[in-house]
Order: C-alpha cells, then structure tokens, then sequence
C-alpha cells in the first residue's frame, strides 16, 4: 500500500501550530516513515501535485486568499483537520471581529502610532493583494471540516496522537492533560 | 456640582446601595446621565467611577446621551409583532423622521424598542414619556408624534378611554385595561383589606403563619415553584441582625402581565402579604421591587402605602400586635429581564449590575445586604393572604394533589379573548384554549420564551407543578403564523439581549444558535445544523441562573415538537452549506480602499 499523503498550510495564523507539528522531535523521522508530504511549508510544496488523504489547517480566513487556499485544500484533500484555536474559532486574529474592517484598515494604514512612512495616505488595493474580508472566520464556516485539535498551539503529543490515530484506525489516545489548557 | 444632582444625592444620603434609585432620578431629570454626572454621583457615593458605570450601562432605561425631548419605547416582543407592530413602527419613523433607536434631526422624538412591557393583552403597546400605549395603529402613531412635535402633553393624546377598575383611578389615567376574564376562589374573589392582619395575626404565633402557609402546600407563584412554607421557615431559622422581605415584581417573561393587574387591582392584598410575610420570618422591612415599565403605577402604589400606614395595616404594632413594625418600599428596577431571578433582583435592589449571584448561599440565609431575605412573587403573596384568612386546608382543596390552589394565567396571542385567568390548577390547554376562544391552534407557548412550545399532541396535558408548571405566560400561536421567524427567533434575540453576560454559555451559545436558525430560514441550512442546535441546546443548562440555563428552549423545545418546520426549510441533498458569501465578505473592506471586487 502506498503511504498516505499529508498537506499542511497556514491561514490567518502565526505558524506556532506548526512550530508545534515539528515539536514532535525526533518522532518527525517515524512521521516521514509513514506518510509522505506533498503542498506543506515542511517541504516547501507550493501547489498540489496529487490528491492527498489528509489536510493539516493552521488559522482561519481573515482574507480572500485564505479561503481560497481552504477551498483548494477541501478539493484535494480526502480529510481536512482543523488544527489550533485559530482555525477552530478564529483565534487572536479574531479580535478584530467586534471592530468594523474600516476601522481596522484605518488604523493599520492610517492612524496608528507607528504608521510614520505612509505620508500620501495610501491604503493597499492592488488587484494582486488579497482583499480583507468582513471578520476573520474560523475555518468550518468556509469548508467541512472532518477533525478539529484545540490548543494554542496544540501540543506536539497530541498531534502526533491524531495523526497515529488516522493512520492506523485505532482510537484517538487524548489524555485529560493533552486537551486541558489552563 | 449641578444643584439638582446635588439634591437627587442628597435625598438618598449619599448612599451606594440606593445607587439605581439616584440613577432613576437623574435620568427622569436630565434625559440622560452624563459623564459629569457619573463622575459626580461616584464622588459623592465614595465610589469608582467604573462601578457607577457599571450599573448605568446594564440598564436598559438608564442612557449616556438624550433619548430625545419625547421618547417612544415601542414594544418589540413576540406577541406585538403578531398584533402588527412592524406597521406601527412604520408609522412612528415616518412621523418622526428618523429610525428606530435614533433620535429626530430636531430632538423632539426619540424612537427605542424595548422588550415585552407587559401588555401583551393589548398589543401593539408602547411606553410614550412614561405613559402607556396601547393597541397602537399606524394612524393613531402619527397623531401621536405630531402632537408630541406641537409640544402637547402626553396625556393628551391618549387615543383610548382610560382603563378599567383603578386603571382610571386619578393616580394612575392610564388607558390600560385589565382584561380579568376569570375571578377564581382566592386572588381575584371579594376582598377586604386588613381581615388577615387584624383578625387572625393576634392569635398565631409567627410560627403558626409558617405552618399554616407549608399546610396550604403553596408553591412559589414567579415559575420556580419552590414551596413557600419552607422558604419563610428557612428564612425564620437564619440568625442576622435583620430580615427583610422582597416582592418580586420585575415581571419580566415575556407574555407575562397578570402581577400588573394585581399591582392594579390587589395592591392592599399584596402589601398585606408582604406584611404576613414580615411577620412570620421577623422582618420588618419589605421592598417591592418593581419594573420600570410600570412606574405608571408609582404615584398610585405609594398612596395605597400611605392609606395601609394610616390604616394600621403598615408601620408599628400593626393590627394591634405588639411589636410587630413593618414598613414598605418601593424599589424600580431600569429594564433588565435578568432582575427577575432572585439574587439578581438583589444585586439591582443594592444599586449594581443585575448579575445572579452564585448559590448556595440561598437568599433566605444571605440575601439583600447580606441579611435573611425572603423573595417571593406578587401572586404568592396575594395567596398568603386568603390562606391565612381561611386556612391552609381551605386553601389545600383546590386545585391538585401537588399543585394546590388557583394560579393566574396571562394569556395572549391568537385567542379571541387575551386576559388574565384565576384558574385551579389541573385545567388541560385544550380547556384553556376553549375557555379563550382560540382556533386553529398550532402551538401553545407555555411559561414565556424561557418555557416550552408545544403542539396539539401535548394538549391533553395538565397545567400544574407535575406536567406543566409554568409561572402564568401562555402565549396562543395559530396555524397562519411561521413560527421560527415569529416566535422562536424574536424570543432567542430577545435572550441575546436579556443576557447578563457573566457566563460564557448564556452570553455565546444563543447567539451562534440564533445565527443557524437565520441560517435555516435563509434557505442555506442542512441536516447537520439541526443536530448542531440540539448539541448545542444541551450545554445551556451549566449557566448559573435561570435565563441562561433556557436560554436554547426556544430553539430546542421547537425542535422537539415541531421538527417538521425545520426540516421542511433545509437542503435534503446538501450534507455541507456554510452560508458563506465571499463578495458580501469582502464588500466593505474592498469600498473603503476603493477598489472593485474580484471574488471569484
């Protein structure tokens, strides 16, 4: 049997979650044992190549790119897992939801203390750029998504349970001390 | 400081445990509270000014800038927007000129919604310069803003005769109407004032009233129905320096209005309660705490106060029992359904945010100010009254084994004859909506949003402690209507907004819950939303208090009975649909730094 396919991205999310995936140490040697990468920022992919069997998703969708990112992880992955706060609900970036996008804009661009080199007031609206949306979405409200793995990050252990768990059929080993944060 | 801030301070004593009433009365004075305001009030009252504005921002009558000269509070419950409250609304902006929740360019109107104001009976209804409004049409809307524009006083736009019984009395001229469409043996039966507490005081012992009321088996009229005998008895065994007794008449269930005709009708038989109540846990002091929406009543109750002291009915050794003081007054609440949970109405009694406390301890060991307190309803202590007038078993024959006695429906809605009903408890719907006159039924709410919706099935039940309790509210649906965009989705925005917000369940769930039922009558819902709802619905009940613990009822009671309505609105051969619409998405973001959408 072939070995089944990982992907992995990061959304609107600061990378910890995968900061936290290579956490798992040494164990990353078994991990390439079992599976193979294919678009992941682990080995640097950019675009799918073939369809993979499960997608790894770090961080929401604060922008159009995102969720053009989610839909083509959707597309070509057989499993898509929500992985860390920020994909599940949001997250930090999420802050932002209650602050019309405006303001938000303005702030960045505009207004804020550090804003000192932008003088002619230009705010960014290249066609190239992605476009912001309303408020950051978690990222089940844009795909289905099949799993979710909470934490901020997510520990490595608990990672690396739920991939094992996949691979394998077996039931998902998730320890009271894994999923309790605080 | 502004001398009549200084004088509404002054006449409270600087104190911070009367902090609502300070803020009732500036906001009555000047329209609105004022930063300077708040900052003078927190010097004064030795507090922080966060703590101030604490409570001035929890309350919904309680504003930081001018609702306008004359201000509409329009009712924006279920039951009027059923009896045609969208036209009425029409009607006033048009008037007016501008939107709800807005004031008119020249500041003479103030258009604001407010949740249910107790006159679901005669609906559409509005609260117009403290003055009531009911049965409201478009035409009479426009009347009423261009007089209230010629600076003409709201009295005098009344569109209807004054009301009936003491509704007309010249404390009160108000137009509402009492609609009592059935007197059982006991609340709503003659009454004379005063027989209780004068006849049978003398010869019981505090204990003996305890033990007449645990024999009359009356449980708690406000809808929790905890046996009141034992709440006094609880209440008489914890030791403080003083007892108090409070009437809770926040009446804030939606559907609810049957404490406003007693308020109306049997005040002298509430104080009278409040009284007996004093008496037998030794309290002698009671505060009614009432609802901002009836402050219409105010002048009227304080007379009925003033005429019970001279009667002896209030003040020292009443009814000639020596030793027995007890005194009455009156406590406003400023718009917040959550005061009528006990501990919250406690809270909002001693000025702060209405935000339930965590129990144990109960009330009747540590309640108002930390002393023994008992908390009942209007209703519960107009019951005491006749049971301790005729006793505990008179009272014990009627009504059913576990549910004794007669309970006051406010029924509403589709019926030809909306009122308030003295019926013995154990009357089945299918009786009540024949004694009503409601056809073509298709849902009956039991107790308000926080209760049940039920369906022809369940008609044949009971409404009593055992199958149907419920604290008075029934709300009648008929078949034309659309439920979940009438009832179940204008009673989860009505807990989104009602929400204390102290737990994360009560103040998040219901509005993820509101946002898949929008979802499901916007034609993007599936099979799986209705699954998520009920999952959902199942972690409400960890919230500390009452509203957040029902705060899914609408939507999972709903489910229950009626799934067919949401099935019929959902996608049978999507298993997946977000609802997601990436060009409103990015609509805003794309205008402001002027660019042109490219979604695709």
């Amino acid at each position: 049997m072939s070995k089944p396919i990982v992907a992995t991205t990061s959304l609107a999310g600061c990378f910890g979650c995968h900061m936290s995936i290579l956490d798992i140490d040494e164990r990353i040697l078994d991990l390439f044992d079992l599976v193979e990468f294919n678009k992941s920022p682990i080995d640097d992919i950019k675009t799918f190549t073939k369809q993979c069997d499960i997608g790894i998703i770090e961080g929401g969708c604060c922008n159009s790119e995102n969720v053009h990112v989610l839909k083509e992880f959707r597309k070509n992955c057989k499993i898509l897992i929500s992985l860390g706060e920020c994909a599940i609900m949001g997250g930090l970036p999420a802050l932002r939801n209650g602050i019309p996008v405006e303001e938000c804009i303005r702030e960045a661009y505009l207004e804020g203390p550090t804003v000192t080199l932008n003088k002619e007031g230009i705010l960014p609206n290249d066609d190239e750029l992605p476009m912001i949306l309303d408020k950051v979405y978690p990222c089940h409200e844009i795909v289905k998504i099949d799993y979710f793995l909470p934490g901020c990050p997510p520990r490595a252990d608990l990672i690396w349970n739920a991939l094992v768990a996949l691979l394998t059929g077996n039931e998902m080993d998730l320890p009271y001390e894994v999923v309790k944060f605080d | 400081m502004n001398s009549q801030l200084e004088k509404i301070i002054k006449k409270y004593d600087s104190d911070k445990f009367r902090l609502m009433d300070i803020l009732i009365d500036i906001q009555a004075e000047f329209g609105f509270i004022s930063k300077e305001a708040t900052h003078d009030v927190a010097k004064e009252l030795n507090m922080a000014v966060v703590d101030v504005e604490q409570t001035l921002t929890f309350y919904h009558f309680f504003t930081q800038k001018s609702t306008g000269k004359n201000t509409v509070y329009l009712n924006d419950s279920a039951v009027a927007c059923m009896m045609g409250r969208e036209e009425i609304k029409k009607a006033f902006e048009e008037a007016a000129g501008c939107k709800f929740g807005e004031n008119s360019a020249d500041g003479l109107i103030g258009l604001y919604n407010t949740a249910c104001i107790g006159m679901n009976d005669q609906e559409p209804a509005a609260i117009i310069n403290g003055k009531v409004f009911t049965k409201l049409t478009p035409a009479v809307a426009q009347q009423i803003v261009s007089g209230l524009k010629a600076g003409k006083n709201v009295q005098d736009l009344y569109h209807q005769e004054l009301g009936d019984g003491k509704n007309a009395a010249a404390e009160v001229k108000s137009m509402v109407r009492n609609n009592i469409r059935r007197r059982g043996q006991v609340i709503l039966n003659d009454f004379t004032p005063g027989v209780a507490l004068k006849t049978k005081l003398s010869s019981m012992q505090p204990k003996d009233v305890i033990d007449e009321v645990k024999k009359s088996n009356i449980r708690g009229r406000g809808g929790a129905g905890f046996p009141t005998g034992l709440k006094w008895d609880f209440c008489s065994r914890s030791t403080g320096e003083k007892r108090y007794v409070l009437c809770n008449a926040d009446e804030g269930e939606p559907g609810t209005f049957k404490d406003r005709v007693l308020l109306t009708e049997r005040p002298e038989m509430l104080f009278e309660g409040m009284a007996i109540g004093g008496y037998a846990v030794g309290a002698d002091q009671g505060i009614l705490y009432l609802r901002y929406e009836y402050k219409y009543l105010e002048t009227y109750l304080e007379k009925v106060l003033e005429d019970a002291r001279k009667d002896n009915r209030l003040g020292k050794n009443i009814g000639g029992v020596n030793g027995f003081d007890f005194d009455i007054r009156i406590q406003f609440g400023a718009g917040a359904y959550v005061c009528g949970e006990e501990t919250a109405l406690i809270e909002s009694g001693e000025g702060k945010r209405g935000e339930p406390r965590d129990k144990p301890p109960f009330p009747v060991e540590k309640g108002y100010l930390n002393m023994p307190t008992v908390i009942n309803n209007v209703e519960t202590f107009c019951a005491v009254v006749k049971i301790i007038e005729n006793g505990g078993n008179w009272y014990k024959q009627m009504g059913t084994e576990e549910s004794s006695g007669t309970k006051l429906l406010s029924i509403s809605g589709d019926c030809a004859q909306p009122g308030v009903y003295e019926i013995e408890w154990g009357m089945t719907i299918s009786q009540m909506l024949e004694m009503v006159g409601a056809s073509n039924v298709q849902a009956v709410q039991v107790s308000g949003p926080s209760g049940q919706i039920i369906g022809p099935k369940d008609f044949d039940r009971k409404i009593c402690y055992g199958d149907l309790a419920t604290g008075g509210s029934m709300i009648v649906v008929d078949k034309t209507r659309d439920m979940l965009k009438d009832i179940v989705l204008n009673f989860m925005e009505f807990f989104i907004e009602e929400s204390c917000g102290s737990c994360t369940t009560c103040r998040i769930v219901p509005k993820l819950m509101k946002d898949r039922l929008v979802k499901i009558l916007n034609g993007k819902g599936v099979m799986k939303d209705i699954a998520d709802l009920e999952d959902w619905a199942k972690i409400l009940p960890v919230s500390r208090c009452g509203l957040g613990q029902t705060a899914a009822n609408p939507i999972a009671t709903s489910i229950k009975n009626f799934r067919e309505l949401y099935e019929a609105k959902v996608q049978k051969d999507v298993d997946y649909d977000c609802g997601f619409d990436m060009n409103k998405a990015v609509q805003a973001s794309c205008a402001f730094v002027d660019r042109v959408p490219n979604a695709h």
